[in-house]
């Protein structure tokens, strides 16, 4: 308490200063002439009573110095004054500071940026949610079946009813949605939630109201639907009065019941929804018929918040046990389904664990850019402390303490540092948004994805600032202030400085930005070879020649009939048109951001695990879809017209389907039931991809699209450019139907190269920090060579004046380098066999150690440090000797 | 400074101030340092200037306060005054004063230490 006391006024008395000092000149005068007086009372003789008096008060100075120490807080007025000598200097060396404050900017900048993105995309992903801290994702799982699935509503309410360790069980469901705008068709992100979200989410409404409980009861009865801020001012010009207004969705009229605040963009991460609807309108939204009362149809995402203090641990105990009830209650749909949690950032079924490998990647990369750029200005700072030695010296000389000039040389490094962390902020605020730039639109929708530069971040770039000071200014500190007072005075005068110490500094600190480069590098090499594994991967389809698009047949309120007449008008329509070869519907075009239906199969002959139900992908597809994708059937027939819903039931499986579940035997003739119905196997197609390049192959089967109903997708094998089908199919629909929908057409190419755009991502970003630090690596290296070609000017004269020619000067200096690149290549190499590891989740057929990539890092590197030798040696070769002896 | 004069130690001198204050009232900083020279029959002579010092100090800590006022000879003078919280501090170190140079007293008597 007293010692706070103290310390406040010492404060007050620093920002006081001028009177406290004012003060003590007034006490002390009259001090000396109340003594003076007493001397001359006492009978000393004037003239020497005054120097008396101040002999008995000892010095007045050091009282002086001693009442000022005392007074204010030393070390904060000390701080100051080197703040601002610190200033003078920088700005009396402008290249320096400038360079310094750029390559820390970049370093700063690079942090703050990926600490933004991973703020804003994995740990707080919703702004103006509550307690994200406490949500976490929830997705089902299959037993015996890696990866995730969804969750039926019934399985899900059951969950919320039973677990006592959660606030909120919420459902998602994302959905593109079609709205009417006139006599236009316009397409828009939308989720579909249970009636509790906003009030779960801490979200309210600005206008109007959130869904009432009742909203999520009862089939297609609630057609109302909360819109987002930007929509209502943007679509609906602010209308104050929009809440009770209708809207055209999926050709039904919706009330609009309430508008979301501004910044609030749903629970989706990589999407800003638009639109939100009830659980009752689920048919309408959602495609594969009506699900609610259905526990075996399994389509929710969601999210739930724990209670406060309840561990993930204890929560994913909980609602396991509930799933094991579930699953000995209702065995027909729920034998071998749980459920799982997943913390936000690592949420499955939205764009957080799609960005997760690269977002790490990212922050490795950043670290390593700071690290390589802490280096180059430390470098730099060496080198300026050589051409500072003489002031340094002087300093120290006339009774600086050696612990000023260190906490000065500290201070102008913080100064450096906190400009940069300055730049470093606006350059993470110009880069938050730009993640989204690297990831292409989706079905004609930019995606969004945010940064968070929030205090948190903020806070942790002061600390890597703080951090990166003392990485950079500390070594030069210590260096330059620990002078050999009597050596450097000796030394001055004959212009020689080095020390042998300070140049294996220096040589270290460019060793270790060779290092990071070449990690840099093999990261970059070891992704280019995986994308190239990738891209050279078939998908078992052609991708030349075949165009894909949908018509949304929903958001008409076609009916099962309607759809099929349509689609078989068209196809005949689109068979007659020149330059179309084939042309069929399906109802899930591969490769596209949807699922695909399951069904949960019995094969004849096939014993399954007791604990386990098998599942198993199928997508109902129309007659001579296998000759439009390009996908051989290698035994049996394709889909022929007559497969109609009055036929019997058939099926295509895939090879491994086949293979599987028949072991051997020809499945074609044979049998196997797939949600209660029988199917016969008619024939058996080639292996292909499904979602993404890099899928385990899966068993897989086909159904025939009138069988199945439905079918929005449309893929149509042909030579014409995607603009020229989109103008043919655009006349075609509209003569057929103007109000439906049709989205984007798109080369199955670029489909396929959408999925590989994360990989390119990561691979981009690598490549543009592995090329800059590559760049700082080999402004270290040249920094380092020309000081010491300059330094030794006058051993190069000597040598060439004894007979060396110009080429054994050039050679050695080269070979100085060279030794330097190698030795930080060895030391590379020891950090990369560590670091790959990190990668080694994104990588495709490519060894986390792969030789190659090694050998080209470290030849792109010894090429880049070859470069950077090149002018100091030149300059070396041409010392002339006359001059270096006689200067 | 002369042999026989011992210097005043840091911490002896705070007491010293804060008993001259309590005794005599506020005093100036002249006034302060005279009256321990006199005090001590002039054997012990303060080193005058680390006096201000002191004084600052122990107005940081709240045992004394001090104003500027009009001194004897009428002329502005800054006065010090012992504080509740001083006179508190001083009761305790005059104690604690009292006990230890009572030990060291005994220590010193002939034969004290080996006893």
């Amino acid at each position: 308490m007293r010692r706070l006391r103290v310390l406040w006024r010492r404060f007050a008395g620093m920002l006081l200063k001028n009177r406290l000092e004012r003060d003590l000149e007034d006490e002390l005068a009259f001090h000396l002439q109340m003594e003076t007086a007493e001397l001359i009372r006492r009978g000393t003789p004037p003239d020497e009573a005054r120097s008396s008096a101040r002999r008995r008060f000892g010095g007045i100075a050091r009282t002086k110095e001693t009442y000022r120490e005392t007074g204010g807080l030393p070390m904060i007025e000390t701080f100051w004054q080197d703040v601002r000598f610190a200033l003078r200097m920088l700005r009396r060396n402008p290249g320096f500071s400038l360079l310094a404050i750029l390559c820390l900017t970049l370093g700063i900048g690079a942090n703050a940026t990926v600490f933004s993105w991973i703020e804003g995309i994995l740990l707080r992903p919703f702004p103006l949610v509550a307690h994200q801290e406490r949500m976490m994702a929830v997705a089902g799982t299959n037993r015996g079946v890696p990866g995730h699935d969804d969750v039926s509503w019934p399985d899900y309410r059951d969950f919320a009813k039973n677990c006592k360790l959660f606030d909120a069980f919420i459902v998602d469901r994302i959905t593109g949605i079609t709205l009417s705008v006139g006599d236009r068709a316009e397409r828009a992100p939308a989720s579909i939630v249970s009636s509790n979200y906003f009030d779960a989410l801490g979200v309210h409404p600005i206008l109007g109201r959130g869904f009432a409980p009742a909203e999520d009861i009862g089939r297609n009865a609630h057609p109302v639907t909360v819109i987002g801020y930007r929509v209502w001012r943007e679509r609906y010009r602010a209308d104050p009065a929009i809440v009770g207004k209708n809207q055209m969705l999926n050709g039904l009229p919706h009330t609009i019941i309430g508008v979301a605040p501004e910044n609030f963009h749903g629970t989706f991460v990589g999407w800003a929804m638009q639109y939100w609807l009830p659980l009752s309108m689920q048919e309408l939204f959602d495609p594969g018929g009506y699900k609610l009362e259905d526990r075996g149809a399994r389509w929710i995402e969601g999210f739930v918040r724990l209670k406060p203090g309840v561990s993930p641990e204890q929560a994913q105990s909980e609602i396991s046990a509930v799933a094991k009830r579930l699953e000995d209650a209702y065995p027909a749909t729920n034998r071998g389904r749980g459920i799982r949690l997943y913390p936000l950032w690592e949420t499955p079924f939205n764009n957080a664990g799609t960005l997760l490998p690269t977002l790490k990647i990212s922050l490795a990369v950043a670290i390593a850019v700071l690290l390589i750029a802490c280096a180059n200005v430390s470098n730099l700072l060496l080198l300026r402390s050589l051409q500072r030695r003489h002031e340094m010296t002087v300093r120290l000389a006339i009774g600086s303490a050696r612990r000023r000039l260190f906490a000065q040389l500290l201070t102008e490094g913080l100064i450096l540092a906190a400009f940069a962390a300055a730049g470093g902020c606006a350059l993470a605020y110009t880069c938050r948004n730009l993640l989204v730039l690297l990831l292409p639109p989706r079905g004609g929708v930019s995606m969004y994805l945010p940064g968070g530069l929030d205090w948190r971040v903020l806070l942790l770039s002061a600390g890597v600032c703080a951090v990166s000071t003392l990485l950079f200014a500390l070594v030069p500190a210590i260096q330059a202030s620990d002078i050999d007072l009597a050596g450097a005075m000796r030394a001055e005068s004959s212009g020689v400085v080095g020390g042998s110490r300070r140049a294996l500094v220096r040589s270290v600190l460019v060793q270790v930005q060779v290092a990071l480069s070449f990690v840099l590098l093999v990261g970059a090499g070891l992704l280019t070879r995986s994308l190239q594994a990738v891209e050279a991967t078939s998908p078992g389809f052609s991708t030349a020649n075949v165009l894909a698009t949908t018509i949304d047949f929903a958001a008409a309120g076609y009916s099962r009939d309607r759809i099929r007449n349509f689609q078989a008008l068209l196809i005949e329509r689109l068979q007659s048109l020149a330059g179309v070869q084939s042309a069929a519907f399906t109802g899930l075009a591969p490769f596209t951001v949807r699922s695909y239906p399951s069904a949960t199969i019995a094969v004849e002959g096939y014993e399954a695990p007791a604990d386990q139900q098998i599942t198993v992908d199928y997508v109902g597809v129309g007659a001579s879809y296998f000759a439009a994708m390009g996908i051989p059937v290698v035994e049996g027939r394709e889909f022929a017209r007559s497969d109609t819903d009055t036929a019997p039931p058939v099926a295509i499986v895939n090879e491994l389907m086949a293979s599987q579940y028949w072991k051997g035997l020809d499945p074609v003739g044979r049998r196997f039931q797939a949600n209660g119905r029988w199917l016969q196997v008619v024939g058996i197609a080639k292996m292909s991809k499904y979602r993404n390049l890099t899928e385990i192959p899966r068993p897989f089967y086909y159904a025939p699209l009138l069988q199945t109903g439905g079918g929005s997708g449309l893929q149509v094998r042909t030579a014409l450019p995607p603009e020229a089908l989109t103008k043919a199919l655009r006349s075609e629909i509209q003569e057929i139907d103007p109000n439906l929908f049709l989205g984007e057409v798109i080369t199955m190419r670029d489909q396929v190269g959408r999925t590989t755009a994360v990989r390119r991502t990561a691979l981009g970003m690598l490549f543009v920090f592995g090329g800059l630090a590559l760049l700082l690596a080999g402004i270290g290296l040249y920094g380092v060579l020309s000081y010491t070609v300059s330094q030794r000017t006058r051993e190069f004269g000597l040598r060439m004046a004894l007979g060396a020619d110009t080429a054994d000067l050039l050679r050695g200096v080269i070979r100085h380098g060279l030794t330097l690149t190698a030795a930080g290549i060895v030391l590379g190499i020891a950090v990369a066999l560590v670091l790959t590891k990190l990668v080694a989740d994104i990588l495709y057929h490519v060894s986390p150690r792969d030789p190659l990539t090694f050998g080209v890092a470290g030849l792109v590197m010894a090429i880049a440090s070859l470069a950077a030798c090149l002018v100091p040696a030149w300059r070396a070769s041409r010392t002339d000797p006359v001059r270096a002896l006689r200067s | 400074m002369p042999p026989d004069k011992p210097d005043v130690l840091h911490g002896s001198l705070a007491l010293m101030v804060l008993r001259t204050l309590d005794t005599m009232g506020p005093q100036h900083g002249w006034g302060i340092a005279r009256r321990i020279e006199q005090t001590s029959g002039d054997v012990l002579e303060l080193n005058q200037g680390s006096l201000y010092p002191a004084l600052l100090r122990l107005e940081q800590l709240g045992w004394i306060a001090s104003k500027w006022g009009t001194s004897e000879n009428n002329r502005r003078a800054k006065f010090y005054a012992i504080t509740r919280a001083g006179k508190k501090q001083l009761a305790a170190e005059t104690e604690n004063w009292e006990r230890i140079s009572g030990i060291i007293g005994r220590f010193l008597r002939p034969g004290g230490a080996s006893s």
